[in-house]
C-alpha cells in the first residue's frame, strides 16, 4: 500500500522516496539565527570591540605613533590631561556643545514638527528641505559654512555690511568682517550654530514621525473638549511625544558628543584652542601630536557619558516593547 | 439642552459622489435619535459635521435655533464619544474627566464637585486614579461618557460608542446608556450600523444610504412601514422578503410568512407557492430558506412551531394580506397596493 503519487511539484518526495535530509536546514532557526547574526557580530567585534580595548589599553600604557609596545604607566596619562588647560576647555565645550544645542533643538524641533503636521500648499516640498541638512555629508555641509563664515568671502558679512550695521562707524564696525572663526565667542557661537543646524532636521522627522502616531481622534476629542490650538498642543500633544522627543534628544546627544569633523574643519580647535572638544583633542593629541596614550585617554572620557545614553536608550527601547 | 437641526446639509470630498447629500433632520430638545446606515453611507461625517469637526460644502448646522455652522466645536457646547473612547492616554481618569473642566477654565473646587458627580452617576469613583491603560473596554466607555457629561451639554453626539465592546456587554451597555440618557435627558445623536441598537434605543431612527435620508421615524414605524426597499432589507435580520412580479414588488417580513396546511386559508390571506431549500435552526427560532417565483425568500418559525417542511417541493404559504407591502419595482419606493 503505497500512498497515491502526487502531482505538485512543492512535495518532490513520496512514502517510497523519503524526504532529502539537509534540504531544509536553513528552516531550524538554531541554525539560521546565528547564522543571520554572524555578520553583525563580526562587524561589532571587529570595528567596536578591538578598538575600543585597545583604545583602554593604550591609555594605561606610553604608546606613541612611533612605539606603539604597551608599556604599563597606570594613570599617568590621565593625571597628565587632566591638568592641561587645553582638555579642560575641550570638555567644557564638549559638554557645552552637546547640552545647549540640543536644548535648542528640542524647540526648534518640536515647533518645526508640528508646523509640518499641519496640513498646507507646499508641505512636501517644505518637508523636503527641512530634511537637507540632515542628508547633507557633514564634511560637505561643514566646508560650506566654512566659506559662508569666512573673514574675507562671508555672505553673512557682505549682508550686514548693505544694511549698515558692519564696517567703519557702524554697529559692528569698524572692521569689514565679523571675523567669525577668528573670535573666540563668535567661533563658538559657529560651532554651536552648526551643530544645531544639523540635528534638527532629524530631531524634527522623529518628532514628525511621533505626532503622525497620535490618533486623529484625541485631537478632536480634545477640539470637542473645548481646548483652544495652544492647549491642545501644550496638554494632548507634547506630554504624548515626550517618549519620542527623548529618543531625539538622545540622538542629538550621541552625534553631537562623539562629533569631530565640525570643529576639526572650521576651527582646527581654534582659535587659540577655545573651540576643542575631546573628540578634536584626542585626534590632536594622539594622532597629529603622535602620543597615543594620551590622544585614547581623552577620548575615554566620551565613554560614561555615551554609557549614560545607551542605558537611557535601551531602557526605553524595552518600555516600548512592553507597551 | 437644545434641537438640533441641519439645513440641506452636503459634504463633498473632492470629486467623488456628496458624502451627505443635502440632509434636512431636527432632533427635538431632548430626543435620542439615532443614525441608521451602512458604512460609509455618510452617517459619520453628518455625526462630524454637527460637531464641528468637518466643515460643510454647503448647507447649515442649527444648534438650539442658533446657526453654528462657522463656529469651531468648542463654541457649539457639544460633547461627543467616539468610537475609540479618545481618551487621553497620559492622563488619569479624573484628569481625562477633568480635561474639558480645565479648558473652560472652572474653578478647582467647582470641578472636584463636578467630576464626583459625572463618576457618581457612571459608576467610575474608584478608577479616578488610573489610566486609561488599565481600564477594560466597558469602563472605558464609562469614562468616556462621563468626560463628555461632566460640563452639561447641550448636545451628545455619540458615533458607534457600543462598537468596541464585546456582544454581552454591548447589552447591558445599551441599557445603561439609554437610562443615562433618560436620566440626564440631554439631546442626543448616535450613529450606528447596528439595527438592533437602532431599534432598541432611538426615539426616532434616521435611516441614511449613499448620503440621503431614506426614512426617518420611530422603530416600529420604519420597521412595519419602511418607505422603499433600502430600508425594508436594511432592517429586519433576516430581511424584508421582496417577491418582484412585473412592475411591482411584494414585500412580507419572514415572520409574515406562515405555512397553510391543515387550516384553510382565508379569504384575506395571499397565497404563494414556496420552494424550501433548506433550514437553520436558531434555538429559539427555525429559518427556512427556499424561493418563491425565483426570488430568495426566508420563513421565520418560533421554535416551538413543529412543522415538518417537505424540501424541493413547492409548499402552499400564506401572508395575511395587511402585512405585504408593496413596492415601485424601478424605483424601490412605496406604492399603494395595485389593482
Amino acid at each position: 500500500m503505497s500512498a497515491p503519487a502526487t502531482t505538485s511539484p512543492r512535495i518532490a518526495w513520496t512514502d517510497d522516496e523519503p524526504p532529502p535530509q539537509g534540504r531544509y536546514l536553513l528552516d531550524r532557526s538554531r541554525l539560521l539565527g546565528p547564522l543571520l547574526l554572524m555578520p553583525a557580530v563580526i562587524y561589532i567585534v571587529a570595528l567596536v570591540g578591538i578598538p575600543f580595548v585597545l583604545a583602554i589599553a593604550y591609555a594605561f600604557s606610553d604608546a606613541t605613533v612611533g612605539d606603539q609596545s604597551l608599556d604599563w604607566v597606570g594613570l599617568d596619562n590621565f593625571r597628565s590631561i587632566w591638568d592641561d588647560a587645553t582638555f579642560q576647555t575641550a570638555l567644557r565645550n564638549t559638554f557645552y556643545f552637546t547640552f545647549v544645542s540640543q536644548a535648542i533643538v528640542v524647540v526648534l524641533a518640536s515647533i518645526l514638527a508640528i508646523v509640518l503636521d499641519s496640513d498646507f500648499h507646499g508641505k512636501k516640498l517644505v518637508r523636503f528641505l527641512v530634511l537637507l541638512p540632515w542628508t547633507t555629508p557633514i564634511a560637505l555641509a561643514v566646508i560650506g559654512w566654512l566659506w559662508t563664515l569666512d573673514s574675507v568671502y562671508s555672505p553673512i558679512d557682505a549682508i550686514l555690511r548693505d544694511v549698515g550695521l558692519l564696517g567703519p562707524g557702524t554697529h559692528f564696525g569698524p572692521g569689514n568682517s565679523m571675523l567669525w572663526l577668528a573670535k573666540p565667542d563668535l567661533a563658538k557661537l559657529s560651532v554651536l550654530f552648526i551643530h544645531v543646524w544639523r540635528t534638527t532636521p532629524l530631531a524634527a522627522v522623529i518628532v514628525l514621525a511621533g505626532l503622525a502616531s497620535i490618533p486623529k481622534e484625541l485631537n478632536e476629542a480634545a477640539a470637542i473638549d473645548g481646548a483652544s490650538e495652544a492647549r491642545q498642543i501644550f496638554l494632548v500633544r507634547i506630554p504624548l511625544i515626550l517618549p519620542i522627543l527623548m529618543v531625539a534628544i538622545l540622538y542629538g546627544v550621541v552625534f553631537t558628543f562623539t562629533d569631530m569633523a565640525v570643529v576639526y574643519i572650521l576651527t582646527r580647535g581654534g582659535p587659540i584652542d577655545s573651540t576643542q572638544v575631546l573628540a578634536s583633542w584626542s585626534f590632536f593629541k594622539g594622532v597629529e601630536g603622535t602620543n597615543l596614550a594620551q590622544g585614547a585617554a581623552i577620548a575615554l572620557f566620551l565613554f560614561p557619558v555615551l554609557v549614560a545614553a545607551a542605558i537611557v536608550m535601551l531602557r526605553m527601547a524595552r518600555r516600548t516593547e512592553t507597551i | 439642552m437644545a434641537s438640533i437641526e441641519t439645513r440641506g446639509l452636503t459634504k463633498r470630498f473632492g470629486d467623488n459622489p456628496p458624502a451627505v447629500d443635502r440632509i434636512d433632520l431636527l432632533a427635538a430638545d431632548g430626543e435620542f435619535l439615532v443614525l441608521l446606515g451602512p458604512s460609509g453611507c455618510g452617517k459619520t461625517t453628518l455625526l462630524r459635521m454637527i460637531g464641528g469637526l468637518e466643515t460643510p460644502t454647503a448647507g447649515d448646522v442649527v444648534i438650539g435655533g442658533t446657526v453654528v455652522t462657522g463656529l469651531p466645536p468648542r463654541a457649539r457646547r457639544i460633547a461627543m464619544v467616539f468610537q475609540s473612547y479618545a481618551l487621553y492616554p497620559h492622563l488619569s481618569v479624573h484628569d481625562n474627566i477633568a480635561f474639558p473642566l480645565r479648558a473652560q477654565h472652572m474653578p478647582k473646587a467647582q470641578q472636584e464637585q463636578r467630576i464626583n458627580w459625572a463618576a457618581q452617576i457612571l459608576g467610575i469613583e474608584e478608577y479616578l486614579d488610573r489610566k486609561p491603560r488599565q481600564l477594560s473596554g466597558g469602563q472605558r466607555q464609562r469614562v468616556a461618557l462621563a468626560r463628555a457629561l461632566v460640563r452639561e451639554p447641550s448636545v451628545f453626539l455619540l458615533d458607534e460608542p457600543l462598537s468596541n465592546l464585546d456582544a454581552q456587554r454591548r447589552a447591558s451597555a445599551r441599557d445603561e446608556l439609554l437610562l443615562f440618557q433618560r436620566s440626564i435627558g440631554t439631546t442626543t445623536i448616535y450613529v450606528t450600523h447596528d439595527q438592533v441598537e437602532a431599534m432598541g434605543m432611538g426615539d426616532r431612527i434616521a435611516v441614511i444610504n449613499l448620503g440621503q435620508i431614506r426614512q426617518i421615524g420611530p422603530p416600529r414605524e420604519i420597521y412595519d412601514e419602511p418607505a422603499d426597499t433600502f430600508v425594508a432589507t436594511f432592517l429586519g435580520s433576516p430581511p424584508m422578503n421582496l417577491v418582484t412580479e412585473g412592475m411591482t414588488t411584494t414585500g412580507f417580513r419572514p415572520e409574515h410568512f406562515q405555512p397553510v396546511d391543515g387550516h384553510e386559508a382565508h379569504p384575506s390571506d395571499r397565497l404563494f407557492s414556496f420552494v424550501a431549500h433548506r433550514e437553520e435552526y436558531l434555538g429559539s427560532e427555525r429559518l427556512i430558506y427556499g424561493e418563491v417565483e425565483g426570488d430568495k425568500v426566508v420563513a421565520r418559525f418560533p421554535a416551538t412551531f413543529h412543522h415538518e417542511i417537505d424540501f424541493g417541493t413547492p409548499l402552499e404559504f400564506k401572508v395575511s394580506r395587511h402585512h405585504l407591502k408593496y413596492f415601485d419595482a424601478g424605483t424601490g419606493l412605496r406604492i399603494e397596493q395595485p389593482e
